[in-house]
């Protein structure tokens, strides 16, 4: 909300300069946006009355006037707008003066005719963005007067942030309430006097929808004088409030609306056919509104109606065909009361975000119908005379809003905020801001004002205590602690850990959308269908994402093109798979075991899965003179997710075929953890290179956090003191024959004297068959209570190599 | 005969001295000391003497001999020390040259931010919750004490699936889920990802809030003042960070608090919203609201970060710039 400093000032003055009164009102809670100052730099600008005009002998579209400047004599002064005309009340920039555009003027000539200074359009002189001729003011503008004086343009305009429960803040007189309660000062109210009724005319109301109106106002206003003009003050008061000045009749309502917070509605009573009907429009009716466009009316809207349909929504805008325009001269003055429930949700609907329907939806004062309709009757009396009919008011008492006595304690008050005002100091407060209260032994008994929609349990009225105190007068303290011990609980890793280690290990974490484009995914998951947002900011960023690799994907190629190919992502966070997407790969539940939450949640028909997803791609170490310059392959990867999980305790990892299409058939690993499965890794299968445009091929995985944290607490085993034996073995195998294999075999086989097995070189090539491949091993073997003697190494290892040519027809070389 | 041994030894300090190595020094002795050593050759000699010249004759070998070896033995240590200092020159490297091995790369500047925050709460005790980001309207807005059509949805910009599912537009949300588990009192903070459906120079669809959460006894408006200024003081590591509590509303905490910052007499920055926890909330999760009160707090990670680590624009946290994230470590 935008206004007028003065205009605030005369509701209440506190002896504080601009600034200030703006710190007082964001302290209060109603944030200041900005102060700016209302008049446009200008110097020597004044009223001015053109009393003589003449063509220019030799400019056709230039004209010669005589204007009286408040000065002895009159000046001539040469104009080339269309709307100069000998009557009029203008503006003048006299010699010397300035305008805001920086313009000097001077004396000069113009086609061989003196000008002693220039008439002003309003755009020239900063108060308008449209083109429309000189400036008319009044008729009663007195000439010579400065025009800032004039338009008491020496001002500030403020704008305020209103939250959505001070609805009754969107009115000056709202605004000068809480400064009242600020200040401890009276409110300066003005006295609204009933207008005289004059006449009988009154124009029939019938409301039909008493849910939604629970008061509708009215008088017809006869026999006004058609074409009059506002007066300039009050086209200056509107613009401060960003409001256009359109006709004296629009002009009074936003007025109205804006000093006292009640939105009203002008129609033109000679246009209306027959009586006004306040009603549900009928599926399908149309209504032409107020800024031409043409809307479909649904059968939740209460539209505002005359015997040929709607000419309004209620509360939100009028339509085009009862409006006001410069011929009227019979007018009806709506003032309604439409209630929140019922406007919520139609601005948005019909995109009639109006100053009205705000007004409405955040609750307008239920008993300040008639004093906004007679302030109205008072300024349009004003300037366009006009005979009053009574007041017609309407009302359902059973659906007025009601304000509900509470008590305000005393205890409830010091505990929730920490201190203990003088009792008086909150009657006070209460008082100024219209707040009956009565003082109690235990508190105040309390009720909130009409216009108060947002008091209705003790914390309300609490904060109200807070609020106009200050925030910054209440001291600050440190609530008692009485501390326990939390377990600290070893059998999770934590996942900053992780996160970490990945770090050591040369990863750079991202942090990429959550919603991402939904061809591209599929492209990566085809398996999985991903779930689309309803109301997307943009179709590439649709669907959720069922994958982390995506976002890492992205991010590769953005750097890629930024002359960085090497590199190694990691991203951590939440993954979506709806429940009807299909299986992931990754069995182990989510996060919903491993935090807080309740039954509701599961409830949402997707898995939101923490997952950790990492990307290598070009060197595996950094450009280095002293380092390999060979690119990171799968088991680089590979070694990367090892050293994650070796970071926990008793977990069993194995590396398991997997079908997964986006990786490449013969890189491509599921990741079993327990023997379950938790993720994946593999280089990126070529066949995606060309539909993702990737210049550089990475490896990524993909795993549950939830796996990564699982461990156990270590249990530490006596060592033995006799020495190991290591007897080192080679086997020629089928290149079919898996590393994993082997190493099952021989787990399966050997006593509980084999310690460890160590591989040392894998070849394949001239010196092996075609088809085989060598595994060189090295077996340890200790006795935990003597020395091995060398029979027994020799039985163990033979009968190792027994089994594996049982299984897998291994062959030892010699 | 002693004569014959002062020129030995004067010869033998001669040929020890002219060495040049550990090995020809080795030469030397057993040519001198050696079994077929010529101080050998004079001690043998010795049986054939009177024996009454003998005892002499013992003595002045065998000090002979002792002589000889100190010779060898300091000629020792010199060559030793020598033969060190050379190898020694001979390994010295270029200490300039970079060191192998892979540099660390280094975590994403929100998520040092939030472990900074997480580490100052808890300090305090808070300890870390966190909650789903597809959320349903119960938990994001209804328990909340923001029903339908509460003008107060209009300020969320939501994204739905469809009518009860939704992005959850704060992680308030999680305070729902933690108090239906934990019984009070408590003290808890959870981080996470947030959605707004609102893309611009200054909105990112997607962005970090740190909730608070404090229920106990006796929790006052001025503790929650006092808390969450001392975080600040110490988040910005100065003296020279104001911060103003101005009255704010958020329908789930009552009375609220908007807080503000500046740095250095800079402009007032808005960090993050606060209050009293609303009665309605804690009803709908069966806390006693007679019992207990507590505060609850919302921060914005990204300005957090913004303002620690002087980032001008809120768009770089998500693109990802190597160049940008590798400033953070």
């Amino acid at each position: 909300m935008k206004f007028s400093e003065k205009w605030l000032r005369e509701w209440i003055n506190p002896p504080v300069d601009t600034q200030t009164l703006g710190e007082q009102l964001t302290f209060i809670g109603l944030e200041v946006d900005e102060i700016v100052s209302a008049a446009p730099e200008m110097k020597g600008v004044v009223v001015a009355r053109i009393v003589n005009i003449q063509q220019h002998p030799d400019a056709d579209r230039l004209r010669v006037c005589e204007v009286d400047a408040g000065q002895e004599d009159l000046l001539q002064v040469v104009c080339g707008a269309p709307n100069a005309r000998a009557g009029l009340t203008t503006v003048l920039a006299q010699v010397g003066g300035r305008l805001p555009d920086g313009t000097k003027l001077k004396k000069a000539k113009l086609r061989g005719q003196v000008s002693m200074g220039m008439l002003c359009s309003a755009m020239e002189l900063g108060l308008s963005e449209e083109r429309d001729g000189i400036m008319e003011l009044p008729e009663d503008a007195p000439p010579g007067t400065d025009l800032i004086e004039y338009l008491e343009l020496d001002d500030s305009i403020i704008e305020i942030e209103l939250t959505p429960d001070r609805g009754d803040c969107l009115s000056i007189r709202g605004i000068a309430r809480d400064l009242s309660a600020r200040n401890d000062l009276p409110l300066q109210a003005h006295e609204i006097e009933e207008a005289q009724v004059q006449g009988e005319a009154q124009h029939p109301v019938t409301v039909d929808v008493k849910s939604a109106c629970a008061r509708y106002a009215g008088r017809m206003l006869t026999d006004i004088k058609p074409g009059c003009a506002s007066p300039g003050w009050m086209v200056e008061r509107l613009r401060h409030a960003g409001i256009r000045s359109i006709s004296p009749a629009v002009d009074i309502t936003n007025y109205v609306m804006q000093e006292l917070g009640q939105p009203m509605h002008a129609f033109d009573a000679d246009k209306l056919q027959g009586g006004i009907q306040v009603r549900l429009a009928a599926a399908g009716e149309r209504l032409v509104l107020l800024d031409g466009r043409e809307v479909e009316l649904d059968e939740q809207t209460t539209v505002i109606a005359d015997d040929r349909g709607p000419i309004g929504i209620a509360g939100i805008m009028g339509g085009e065909s009862t409006a006001v325009d410069e011929n009227t001269t019979n007018i009806f003055f709506e003032s309604a009361l439409f209630l929140p429930e019922e406007i919520a949700g139609k601005p948005r609907r019909y995109a009639s975000h109006t100053e009205s329907a705000h007004r409405f939806e955040r609750g307008v004062d239920p008993a300040g119908q008639r004093e906004a309709l007679e302030y109205a009757t008072q300024l349009m009396s004003a300037i366009a005379g006009g005979k009053a009919g009574p007041v017609q008011d309407w009302q359902e008492a059973s659906r007025m809003p009601s304000r509900v006595g509470v008590l305000v304690r005393r205890s409830r008050l010091s505990r929730v905020l920490g201190i203990t005002p003088e009792p008086d100091v909150v009657a006070t407060i209460f008082t100024r801001l219209g707040i009956t209260n009565e003082m109690r032994e235990d508190g105040w008994q309390v009720t909130a004002p009409s216009y108060r929609y947002d008091l209705a349990i003790e914390e309300d009225y609490i904060e109200e205590v807070a609020r106009i105190l200050g925030y910054d007068a209440l001291p600050r303290t440190s609530p008692t602690h009485r501390p326990v011990l939390r377990a600290v609980p070893e059998t999770v890793v934590s996942p900053l850990a992780s996160k970490r280690l990945l770090v050591s290990r040369g990863y750079q974490e991202v942090i990429t959308y959550s919603f991402v484009e939904a061809t591209r995914q599929q492209l990566l998951r085809p398996d999985l269908t991903a779930l689309p947002l309803a109301n997307p900011i943009s179709s590439e960023l649709g669907v959720m994402r069922t994958t982390l690799v995506g976002g890492l994907i992205a991010t590769l190629q953005r750097n890629v093109a930024r002359q960085n190919s090497a590199m190694a992502l990691f991203e951590t966070g939440l993954r979506f798979l709806p429940n009807e997407s299909g299986k992931p790969e990754a069995e182990l539940d989510d996060y919903l075991s491993a935090t807080h939450g309740d039954d509701q949640q599961s409830d949402a028909g997707v898995r939101q899965q923490n997952v950790i997803a990492g990307l290598v791609a070009g060197r595996r170490q950094v450009e280095n003179w002293n380092a390999d310059d060979s690119d990171a392959d799968f088991y680089a990867i590979k070694s990367d997710i090892e050293a994650l999980f070796d970071q926990a305790n008793g977990v069993d990892v194995r590396f398991v075929p997997t079908d997964l299409a986006m990786l490449h058939p013969g890189q491509r690993a599921g990741i079993q953890v327990n023997g379950l499965q938790v993720g994946y890794v593999g280089a990126l299968n070529p066949a995606l290179q060309q539909a993702l445009d990737l210049d550089v091929m990475p490896l990524v995985f993909e795993m549950s956090q939830h796996a990564l944290a699982l461990s156990r607490v270590p249990r530490a085993r006596p060592m033995s003191r006799f020495p190991q034996v290591r007897r080192d073995i080679a086997l020629l195998v089928d290149e079919s024959v898996s590393y994993q294999d082997i190493v099952d075999v021989i787990r399966k086989q050997a006593p509980a004297i084999l310690q460890d097995v160590r591989l040392f070189d894998v070849y394949q090539g001239e010196k092996v068959a075609e088809g085989k491949k060598s595994m060189a091993l090295g077996l340890i073997l200790q006795e935990f209570s003597r020395t091995l003697e060398d029979k027994e190494v020799e039985q163990v290892v033979a009968g190792i190599v027994a089994a594996l040519d049982v299984a897998h027809g291994a062959i030892l070389r010699v | 005969m002693s004569l014959d041994l002062d020129s030995l030894i004067s010869e033998a300090g001669q040929m020890v001295g002219d060495t040049a190595s550990l090995d020809a020094l080795e030469g030397v002795r057993v040519e001198l000391l050696g079994k077929k050593g010529r101080l050998t050759g004079v001690l043998k000699s010795i049986g054939s003497l009177p024996p009454e010249e003998k005892p002499a004759a013992g003595q002045a070998v065998n000090k002979a001999k002792q002589a000889v070896q100190a010779l060898i033995d300091d000629r020792r240590v010199v060559l030793e020390q020598a033969a060190l200092a050379e190898k020694l020159s001979a390994d010295a490297l270029d200490i300039t040259l970079p060191g192998s091995g892979a540099p660390a790369g280094g975590l994403h500047p929100i998520t040092l931010t939030i472990e900074r925050i997480s580490a100052l709460f808890g300090q305090l005790g808070f300890e870390t919750a966190i909650g789903p980001e597809i959320e349903d309207d119960y938990h994001n807005f209804e328990a909340l004490n923001i029903p339908a059509h509460h003008p107060a949805r209009a300020m969320h910009d939501t994204f739905y699936f469809d009518v009860n599912r939704l992005l959850r537009t704060h992680t308030s949300s999680v305070q729902i889920r933690y108090m239906k588990s934990v019984e009070p009192p408590l003290r808890v903070i959870a981080p996470g990802r947030v959605y707004r459906c609102d893309s611009d120079m200054t909105h990112s669809p997607m962005f970090h809030q740190i909730e608070g959460l404090l229920v106990d006894r006796d929790i006052a408006l001025t503790d929650l003042m006092g808390h969450l200024e001392q975080f600040l003081k110490l988040f910005f590591d100065q003296d020279e960070c104001d911060i103003r509590f101005r009255p704010s509303y958020f329908p789930f905490t009552e009375p609220s608090a908007e807080v503000d910052i500046r740095i250095n007499k800079g402009p007032w920055i808005e960090v993050l919203g606060s209050g009293i926890v609303h009665p309605s909330v804690f009803r709908s999760v069966g806390i006693d609201t007679e019992a207990f009160t507590g505060y609850a707090f919302g921060i914005g990670v990204e300005r957090m970060a913004m303002l620690r680590y002087g980032v001008t624009d809120l768009r770089q946290f998500f693109e990802n710039d190597l160049r940008f994230l590798s400033q953070f470590h």
